[in-house]
């Protein structure tokens, strides 16, 4: 990952805010969006900027079918461009994330969560891992999805998400929730212009004779020239391997690992606090590329004498990773509330201390749920 | 090419520049490859292929990109629209537009077209209308006529059942972003010229950057409704053009 | 009458008669042999055709060359010439 240059000064701001003020600031061409709660803020934020922005095209679009496919257009044209919804929005915008990542185009997307499935609540929650990493649209493809979890992460992985949908040529998603989204902290904003501009020789601009045209598509109807196509994706995907990003906190000497991701982490933080307070070897690992998952590092630290829990505001989404990764080597609990509710640290210390309470009484790893 | 015969004949008709070679494959007398060829003899005419991207839709002109030699984007169903106001808002100079069928405008993309127009986006929007979807086999289009039989209208549409084909051309003109609307045809040599003349003004209209230019052009569909070219033709003459009426519909002033 | 003549792409014609229909001098008409898709081709039938251009528009192919007698540079009088001078 490089490195994110930053404002010498700090200053205290909310979330969707800080995403959308980092977005300008990363040379965004073009956003296109719709409101939705809990994210409206960041199209209301980048309307009020325009004027000072020359440079930014700011369109609220009529749908956010019709934002996503305006942000095809404007990607395909070479444009450095973003759009941003909630959920049910997100749904939406699958088939042209389809599109756009069979296209090997990119653009930045975020998921500001909200509780689900359906129209839901407008409370944070991360129903949408899933949709995210596994890929929420059709056919095979993914794209890069980075998991804040403070207002300085939403800032700051909007200049890595476009330096990753940039390199890469695929979409690259911000999947944060409703609490990040509402929550004010300090920060420090990544430096205005800091983020270098990317050659697109590919982009349709108008063709100049000194060349062939280009065309942006996705249909290749000769079904060995589109296994050709899929595995160059898969190619890609591999090679983004050395992306993997999360963040170890007292893991080395822990019996319970917490793996957690987004707001669900910062809880588990204080979960450990709590934890080692009452004497529990307590850890938290925090993947922060959900895509590419960090299954080798989780792996590592699989061992028979530990033991996992997965917290998670969901029913369970992000704990079949970690299984996969984990791999039977020990167990894996899962702790998880949804449709918007928000675990505290201290119902998540009650199984902690079960887990811990087990292993005594157990011995061994012999036998886990 | 000769551009003269026995030196005494010059060329006065060729295939433009801009449409390439790759034969086309489209049904034998479908419309979409005269009115491919009129776009782009347009464009080569104004010199602005260099400065020209086209979107495609999904339907049977999906593979128009392999036809037209400018710099183009291929479109979700019924996106094309939308497509093209991304593009046109980050290149604000160039020169757009999109091509788009019945399905692909006035059933799956109906939001993004009513939008488009209303934002008085500055591309042309191509609509090409046969009252059928060809690309998947024939099913009935929400421009097919009362009584027209398709795959899935096998008795005749019935307007009871699924409502009146929609005069989407019309509507859209209502809109105060719709600064140009017009509908012509390819079947003869007369209407192939009005076209040309259309697509002209509407790129002119564009540089000025006046807002959404929106031309259908009716056409045939021989294999649809399994009818030769030339009896597709004369039926279409007969049956589509009294209810989808070729003519201005909105003229700006500076037309008249 | 003003001569013409069309070139015709035998390989790219469907066959799709158009042309023939359009044409007001009757010269096209199809032929007896097929191309390599199978496609009886357009082709002209009369020596008569003024190079009008009707069936190159109406074409869906884009197959059609037309060629026409090249017209005779009008005279202009010398009277006009005179009375425009300045």
């Amino acid at each position: 990952m490089s490195q994110i240059i930053h404002d010498e000064h700090p200053i205290l701001m909310k979330g969707n805010e800080a995403l959308a003020e980092a977005s300008l600031r990363a040379g965004l061409q073009a956003y296109f969006g719709y409101p939705i709660t809990p994210q409206s803020e960041i199209l209301e934020y980048l309307s009020e900027q325009a004027p000072n922005r020359k440079d930014t095209v700011v369109l609220q679009a009529e749908s956010e079918v019709a934002s996503i496919n305006m942000v095809y257009g404007a990607a395909g044209a070479g444009a450095r461009v973003m759009t941003t919804s909630s959920s049910p929005g997100i749904s939406l915008m699958q088939e042209g994330i389809s599109y756009i990542a069979a296209a090997e185009l990119p653009c930045l997307i975020a998921n500001v969560q909200r509780g689900g499935p359906g129209l839901g609540t407008i409370q944070p929650s991360q129903g949408d891992y899933f949709q995210a990493t596994k890929g929420g649209g059709h056919g095979d493809y993914h794209i890069v999805v980075l998991a804040p979890s403070s207002v300085q992460e939403m800032a700051d992985f909007v200049f890595d998400g476009f330096r990753l949908a940039e390199e890469y040529r695929m979409p690259t998603m911000i999947l944060s929730d409703g609490a990040l989204g509402q929550m004010m902290e300090k920060i420090y904003l990544p430096k205005d212009g800091s983020l270098p501009k990317s050659e697109k020789p590919w982009a349709t601009v108008g063709k100049p004779k000194s060349r062939e045209r280009n065309y942006i598509t996705s249909l290749h109807i000769e079904p060995d020239k589109m296994e050709t196509i899929n595995i160059h994706l898969q190619d890609k995907y591999r090679k983004l391997k050395k992306e993997i990003r999360f963040e170890l906190t007292n893991v080395e000497d822990a019996d319970i690992i917490l793996v957690a991701f987004g707001l669900s982490a910062r809880i588990c933080s204080k979960v450990m606090e709590l934890a080692r307070a009452k004497g529990l070897n307590v850890g938290v690992f925090r993947p922060i590329t959900l895509y590419p998952f960090p299954y080798e590092a989780l792996a590592s630290y699989a061992d028979p004498m530990r033991m996992f829990l997965t917290v998670e505001m969901n029913a369970g989404q992000m704990v079949e990773d970690v299984r996969l990764a984990v791999n039977g080597k020990c167990p894996v609990y899962f702790k998880g509330r949804m449709g918007g509710m928000i675990p505290t640290p201290e119902e998540i210390l009650l199984e902690v201390e079960a887990m811990a309470e087990k292993q005594r009484i157990t011995n061994q790893s012999a036998g886990y749920l | 090419m000769n551009d003269v015969i026995n030196g005494q004949m010059e060329v006065v008709y060729h295939k433009p520049e801009t449409l390439t070679d790759t034969p086309m494959h489209y049904c034998p007398g479908c419309g979409h490859g005269a009115i491919h060829r009129i776009l782009m003899e347009v464009i080569d005419e104004m010199g602005i292929a260099e400065q020209t991207v086209g979107i495609a839709p999904v339907g049977c002109s999906v593979l128009a990109y392999h036809y037209m030699n400018v710099d183009m984007q291929e479109a979700p169903h019924g996106r094309a629209s939308a497509v093209a106001t991304g593009v046109r808002r980050v290149l604000p100079e160039k020169y757009i537009y999109s091509y788009q069928g019945d399905g692909d405008l006035a059933a799956i993309g109906t939001g993004e077209t009513i939008h488009t127009v209303n934002r008085g986006e500055n591309i042309l929007m191509v609509f090409v209308n046969n009252g059928i979807y060809g690309m998947t086999g024939g099913q009935m289009a929400p421009t097919s006529l009362c009584g027209m039989i398709t795959s899935t209208s096998p008795y005749g549409r019935d307007a009871h059942h699924v409502g009146y084909p929609i005069k989407i051309t019309e509507m859209i003109a209502q809109l105060p972003g719709a600064y140009y609307v017009a509908r012509h045809s390819v079947h003869t040599p007369a209407a192939v010229r009005k076209l040309k003349k259309a697509f002209k003004a509407s790129f002119e209209f564009q540089k000025q950057k006046k807002g959404t230019c929106f031309i259908e052009v009716v056409s045939n569909c021989p294999s649809g409704w399994k009818m030769t070219p030339i009896e597709a033709n004369a039926w279409m003459e007969k049956n589509m053009l009294p209810y989808f009426q070729p003519g201005d519909i909105k003229v700006p002033a500076a037309m008249k | 009458m003003i001569s013409g003549t069309v070139v015709i792409a035998t390989e790219i014609c469907k066959g799709c008669e158009l042309c023939i229909a359009s044409c007001p001098q009757e010269s096209l008409g199809l032929s007896s042999s097929i191309n390599r898709k199978g496609y009886r081709f357009a082709t002209l039938v009369q020596n008569n055709c003024t190079g009008c251009v009707n069936c190159a528009l109406v074409c869906p192919d884009s197959a059609i060359t037309v060629y026409r007698e090249k017209k005779a540079a009008k005279r202009i009088p010398q009277t006009v010439i005179a009375s425009h001078a300045v």
